[in-house]
This record gives structure tokens, C-alpha cells and sequence, in this order.
């Protein structure tokens, strides 16, 4: 009696705790829509930490509240290093916001896996015709995101330093080609003075991986994956110009041009005169030119045979599917293409003005000034990450094969392996229709 | 004679009634009191293991348009032929191989100094402890600069021997990431078993000395015959405790390593995490836990059945 008792009641409990979690979880998938409490709208973005950048969304918001009556956006802020897990976390619980950022290359996961609508901003002040091509994001034809303004990759020397060594400085008419680079490096590492000459932030981690080493993989002749159908990999990202990539990238380790895995700071170490030459983002160029002056040096990519190639897309704006408020999401997304904001954005983040109209207004942007190189750069070489929702996928896949690559891997095998990888994957997910 | 029986029986009855009585009362207390406990245990072990479970024999993905569909064997077939899935097992039975023994051996030593009765012997016992309390992130990374090429190692090394001995990049190299990474985790890790040990080490009588030191037991001997033996209880949660710990290694490898280079240092669980979130295959990373619960399972299996008590 006693022990049917206990028996009865430890399966109650345990039958209870389940009830109440299977109910906890049909609450959490059964409302279809959230982001927003009758006309007022939640918007998210991933610049928390980065202060002049969300002042200028706040500054959108505050805009944008103050113009009509109808609807009232507020902002949420997040840490750049959660803010995807953050997104992926809230469309499992169906609670995202109406309005988020993304990241260029994301989109067309997000867009596939349901999380952001196709958006609708013709009407507003600034033509999605008048951007740069990279920064919209566009899945199958349909426009999901855009951004205000993008970044470019870029080499970044002392001109006294190559004048020095005689070595010629690149014009984008005339860029190097692979062996005038691999003689300059020569001829800085023989110097004694640089123990890497070369710096391309090996020591960094995650999107960066792609986002700079993929460029030079396709002006290899390479690329991360079969853009035609975005049905396999093998045979392009472990073909024989990979394999010629990969194999030149890890003689860089072996030639001593550069680390196997950089400093903490490479823009610090660069500016320090630690090396010679600098792969990075735009990003870097108005702290370089403040600190150099006229002897920053400018660069485009090396010509590796089929054209220099930097890569495309920034972090882009867009509107939840799952949004309750969608015409609100549109007139806020409306309101923000104005040229002033998208002038804003670049001045704040000193980075590539998405329109001509607005790069007129940014300094060292305009025509002739000193980093409108850099739209030059994103307009004639960049090229978007594969518009697929495999994407993130081959992102970790590409990140791994870099790094076993710098650190000694055989580079047919690494990239062999990371290609199959994809493959399978592409394989069992049915090649990402639905 | 009739009425008698009778009575005795009405007794009897109400006898028993009052300590059943009683006894259910005891039981619902008990109940209530493993109730936290059992709900706890339910939800957070009992369910997500019935997920796993679940999720291993499906194409569940953390961002999907389509429900998770079932598709059998698919998940495991495809493990047994990752090679990266047999390099972190054999990275996680390189870890635990190493540690388990050095740290619970490393421990004991420790313990028996912190043991002695010297002044001082406090601010010792808070030494060796003070790691433990410092969060394993902060641990790692700070280690993580000591490692570096031109870190305080490297810096130490060359120093004392005048420049005869150039450092590498500890973490950098295949050959010395791994046992980079396990010298820090027993660092870290070997302050907390030193306190279980000393726990151990004071319920053994002080009679026992005593009568050993009369026998004119030498040290060895003492050691042998009355801590070792004293110390049985103590040696199997050590044990286990730390086995368990070496299984789960993840923290120090998701700071420092990311698993790298070469697939050096990665391992069971930081497979897992890295397959289920940064690239988004859930069932796959059920499949992944799955096994590794298994194989978890069957270790501590063996260890109870090693050190189960033989009387």
C-alpha cells in the first residue's frame, strides 16, 4: 500500500513536470506573431558596444517617433558577440522583434529559415537602385535587407617603406600581381627588419576567416563553393586553384613572411612598424591616415591571376516574418533611406557611404578624396559571400581549413575534407530548398 | 469468549490503522522532500536526455523552415566516418588518461603537506585553493597570454637558462597544445581535490598513528597501511569526480584552442557545441551527446564496479 503510494505519487510528479513543460513549450510556439504591442514596434541591433554607431540608430528612432504619431519604435541594444545567438534563441520561442539587424552574409539563412520577410521600400527618399550592389541583401530575387554603408579590404603600407625597398607602388590600373607581391615580401623579410613582414590578422577569429582570405581564394580562380545552383563544392573550393591558394598561403608560414597566428592588435602592430604591410578593412583607414598622414599607402588586392577581389557586405537592416506590426516595420525602414542617415552611418562608422549622394557629403568619401578608393574598390572588385542559406555552414567549414592550413595541414587534404563536409551537408538538408 | 476475540480483534485493527497511519504521514514527508530534488532531476536531466534521445534520429536543425523529420540511422552512420569525431575521442581519452591520475595524485601530495601542523599552514591551504574559486574563463585566458610566443613563459624560460632555451608557441604547436591545456586544467582543478583529500585525511582516528608509531612503523609503512586504506571513501569520489570532469572538457578549449591546431585539442564536447550552434545541426549534435553518454555511462559503470565495496 505504502509503496503503491509513493510509487503513484513520484509518477504524478514526474507526469506533472512534463505536463507543465510540454505546456511551457506549446505556449512558447503558439502565438504567430510578436515584435510589437499594437503600433509600437521593437527593433534590435547588434551594436550595444559600439557607441557612435547606435547613436545613430537612436538618432533614426528619435526621428522617426518624432515625424508621426501612428507608430513608436524602441530599441534594444546587444552585444555584438551574442547578438546572433540572441536572434536564433528569440525565433525559436516565435518572440523576435519587428525590426533587427543582420549580418550581409546571414541573410539568406534567415530569410530561408523564416526569420526575415521580404521587405517593400520603394517609395522611400534613396532608391535601393542608387546603393552599392553589396549592400542589399537579396535571396531569390527578393529584397530582405539592407545596409547603410559597407567596408573594404584593403592593403595598408608606408610608401616610404616600399620606396625604400623599391618596391612599386600599386595603382588599381596596375595592381601586383602574386609575383611581384611574393618578391616585395622577399625583399622586406631579407631587410631584417620586419620579422613577418606580412600582417593579415591570422590571430583573429570566426567571420573574419572568409570575409579576407575568401577574396583571395577567388582571385585564385577558386571559391567557397559552386555558384552556379549552390549545388557542391567539390571540384571549386578544393580544385586545383584552390589547392595553388592554399598551398601559396601556407609558403607564407613557411617563408617566415607571416605569423602563423598575429598579435592581440595587428593594426597596433602595424602602426608600431612591427610589419610592412597590412591586409584589413577600411575600417582602419582614418585612424592609419590620422597617425601616418601622407605616407599611408593605400593598396589595392593583389591581381592572383583572375582580378583583385575584396569581399562585400556589412551589417544590414530587415524585418521579421513573424512581425505583428508589418506596416510600421515598412514605414520605419522607409523613414531610415534618407541620404542624411545613410551619411550619418558612414561618418559614425568610418566606413563606405552606401550612395554616391551620400558620399559626397562624408569627408575623404568624395570624389577624389583620399579613401574613395575604397568605393571604388567595393563597386569594380567585391564580391557578396555565397547567397546561400548553407552559408553559415560553410563559413565554420572555410574558418577550420584556413587555420589547419596556417598551422601545417596538407592543403589538399584540409580543403578536401571541409569540401566533402559541405557536400554532405548540402546533401542531407536537401540542398536547402523548402 | 466470542466478545473476546472479538475485542482483540477491533484492537488489532485499530492497532494497525494508527501506524498505518503514521507511516503514511512519514512517506509524504519523504515524499515532499525528495520532490524538489526528483523535479529537478526530471527537468533537467530526465527530459533533455529523452530529447537527445529523440533528436538523434531526426534532421533537426537550430534554423529551419521545416519541421524535424524522422530519418533513422542517418546521424550515427555519418559519425562513425567523421574524423574529426574519433580525433576528439581519442583527445578526451588523452585528457582524462592524464589528468585523473596526476591531478588526484598531485592532490594527495598536496594534502599531505597542508596536513602537517605548522604555523602558516592556513595561508598554504588558501593558496592552492585560490584557482578554483577563479572563474575557468578568466583562468584561461589569462593562461592563454602566458602560452604565447612572447609571453611570460617563454620570457622565464629563456631567462633562466641565459638564452639557451627559445620558448615556442605552446598553444600553437600540435605537439604541445594538448599538454599545454592539461597543465593548466590540473592547476586549476587540483585545489579542490586537495580539500577532499584533507576532508579525508581528518577523519582518519589519530589512535591509528599512535598504535602505528608504537608498532615503530616507518613513514612508508604508516602511509601504507593506515592513511592509504583510511582513505578508501575518499579515493572513489576523487575518482569520479575528477573522471567526470575530464569527460566534460570544453571551457579551456572553447578559450584557447578552439579545438585547433590541427584538431589537436578538441574534443567530445567541444565538438558537439560547435557542431550544434555555430553550425547548426542539432540532431547531429544530439547524435554526438548521445554516443558520448554512452560511452561516459559505461567508464563510471566500470569505476563503481572497481572500487565497489568487496565485502
Amino acid at each position: 500500500m505504502v509503496f503503491r503510494t509513493r510509487r503513484l505519487a513520484v509518477a504524478s510528479v514526474a507526469v506533472a513536470a512534463a505536463t507543465a513543460l510540454v505546456a511551457g513549450c506549446a505556449t512558447g510556439s503558439g502565438g504567430s506573431t510578436s515584435g510589437a504591442s499594437g503600433d509600437t514596434l521593437t527593433l534590435w541591433t547588434h551594436n550595444a558596444g559600439n557607441s557612435a554607431e547606435l547613436d545613430v540608430v537612436k538618432k533614426i528612432i528619435k526621428d522617426f517617433n518624432a515625424s508621426q504619431s501612428k507608430y513608436k519604435v524602441e530599441l534594444q541594444a546587444f552585444p555584438q558577440s551574442n547578438y546572433n545567438d540572441s536572434v536564433v534563441a528569440a525565433a525559436s520561442a516565435r518572440k523576435l522583434p519587428c525590426l533587427l539587424d543582420v549580418d550581409g552574409p546571414n541573410v539568406p539563412n534567415w530569410a530561408w529559415g523564416g526569420y526575415l520577410s521580404p521587405m517593400d521600400v520603394s517609395g522611400s527618399e534613396v532608391p535601393l537602385s542608387d546603393q552599392l550592389p553589396s549592400t542589399v541583401g537579396r535571396y531569390r530575387d527578393k529584397v530582405y535587407a539592407f545596409g547603410f554603408t559597407d567596408v573594404s579590404l584593403t592593403f595598408f603600407a608606408r610608401t616610404s617603406v616600399l620606396k625604400k625597398y623599391g618596391i612599386r607602388i600599386p595603382t588599381m590600373a596596375k595592381p601586383w600581381t602574386k609575383d611581384e607581391f611574393d618578391s616585395a615580401l622577399a625583399e622586406l623579410k631579407k631587410s631584417g627588419k620586419f620579422e613577418y613582414p606580412l600582417e593579415m590578422g591570422t590571430g583573429s577569429l570566426g567571420e573574419w576567416y572568409p570575409y579576407a582570405y575568401s577574396p583571395q581564394l577567388q582571385s585564385f580562380g577558386g571559391d567557397l563553393i559552386d555558384r552556379d545552383g549552390y549545388k557542391s563544392a567539390s571540384g571549386t573550393l578544393d580544385g586545383k586553384d584552390a589547392v595553388e591558394w592554399a598551398t601559396w598561403l601556407r609558403s607564407l608560414v613557411t617563408k617566415g613572411y607571416l605569423a602563423k597566428k598575429s598579435g592581440v592588435d595587428p593594426n597596433k602592430d602595424f602602426l608600431a612598424g612591427k610589419s610592412a604591410i597590412h591586409w584589413d578593412g577600411s575600417w582602419n583607414a582614418a585612424k592609419n591616415a590620422a597617425k601616418l598622414g601622407d605616407d599611408l599607402a593605400i593598396i589595392p588586392p593583389v591581381d592572383f591571376l583572375h582580378g583583385p577581389r575584396i569581399g562585400g557586405a556589412s551589417w544590414q537592416w530587415a524585418m521579421s516574418s513573424t512581425c505583428s506590426n508589418k506596416a510600421g516595420a515598412q514605414a520605419w525602414l522607409k523613414f531610415s533611406r534618407q541620404t542624411k542617415y545613410f551619411v550619418d552611418y558612414a561618418r559614425a562608422t568610418g566606413t563606405i557611404p552606401a550612395t554616391d549622394a551620400a558620399a559626397e557629403q562624408v569627408d575623404g568619401y568624395q570624389p577624389g578624396g583620399e579613401f574613395s578608393v575604397f568605393t571604388r574598390f567595393a563597386r569594380e572588385y567585391a564580391v557578396v559571400r555565397p547567397v546561400t542559406p548553407a552559408y553559415p555552414y560553410i563559413s565554420t567549414e572555410f574558418q577550420k581549413a584556413v587555420q589547419d592550413i596556417l598551422a601545417g595541414a596538407d592543403p589538399k587534404d584540409a580543403l578536401g575534407q571541409a569540401a566533402k563536409d559541405i557536400d554532405n551537408n548540402l546533401k542531407t538538408n536537401n540542398h536547402y530548398a523548402g | 469468549m466470542t466478545t473476546m476475540t472479538a475485542a482483540l480483534g477491533r484492537l488489532r485493527t485499530v492497532r494497525r490503522t494508527r501506524t498505518t497511519n503514521a507511516r503514511r504521514r512519514e512517506s509524504l514527508t519523504a515524499l515532499g522532500m525528495a520532490t524538489p530534488a526528483v523535479v529537478l532531476l526530471i527537468v533537467f536531466v530526465v527530459v533533455p536526455l529523452a530529447l537527445t534521445f529523440a533528436l538523434s534520429f531526426t534532421d533537426a536543425r537550430l534554423v529551419s523552415p521545416t519541421p524535424a523529420r524522422f530519418v533513422g540511422l542517418r546521424n550515427f552512420t555519418q559519425l562513425f566516418q567523421d574524423p574529426v569525431f574519433f580525433k576528439s575521442l581519442r583527445n578526451t581519452a588523452y585528457f582524462a588518461a592524464v589528468v585523473v591520475p596526476l591531478q588526484a595524485g598531485l592532490a594527495l601530495v598536496l594534502a599531505l603537506l597542508v596536513d602537517a601542523k605548522v604555523r602558516g599552514v592556513n595561508f598554504f591551504r588558501t593558496v592552492y585553493f585560490l584557482p578554483v574559486v577563479t572563474s575557468m574563463v578568466v583562468v584561461s585566458l589569462l593562461w592563454t597570454f602566458l602560452y604565447r610566443q612572447d609571453g611570460l613563459i617563454n620570457h622565464v624560460l629563456s631567462a633562466l637558462t641565459f638564452g639557451h632555451v627559445e620558448g615556442r608557441d605552446w598553444l600553437g604547436d600540435p605537439a604541445t597544445a594538448m599538454p599545454a591545456v592539461i597543465l593548466m586544467s590540473v592547476w586549476q582543478g587540483v585545489g579542490f581535490h586537495m580539500i577532499i583529500w584533507l576532508a579525508g585525511l581528518q577523519t582518519i582516528p589519530a589512535e591509528l598513528y599512535e598504535a602505528a608509531d608504537l608498532d615503530g612503523a616507518t613513514r612508508r609503512h604508516r602511509f601504507r597501511h593506515v592513511t592509504w586504506p583510511g582513505l578508501r571513501a575518499t579515493r572513489t569520489f576523487v575518482l569520479i569526480t575528477i573522471t567526470i570532469q575530464a569527460f566534460g572538457l570544453f571551457t579551456q578549449i572553447n578559450v584557447m584552442t578552439q579545438g585547433g591546431p590541427l584538431d589537436s585539442t578538441t574534443t567530445v564536447v567541444h565538438q558537439a557545441m560547435r557542431t550544434g550552434y555555430e553550425q547548426q545541426q542539432t540532431a547531429y549534435a544530439a547524435a554526438i551527446s548521445l554516443v558520448f553518454f554512452v560511452l561516459v555511462l559505461t567508464v563510471s559503470l566500470v569505476q563503481r564496479f572497481l572500487t565497489r565495496e568487496k565485502d
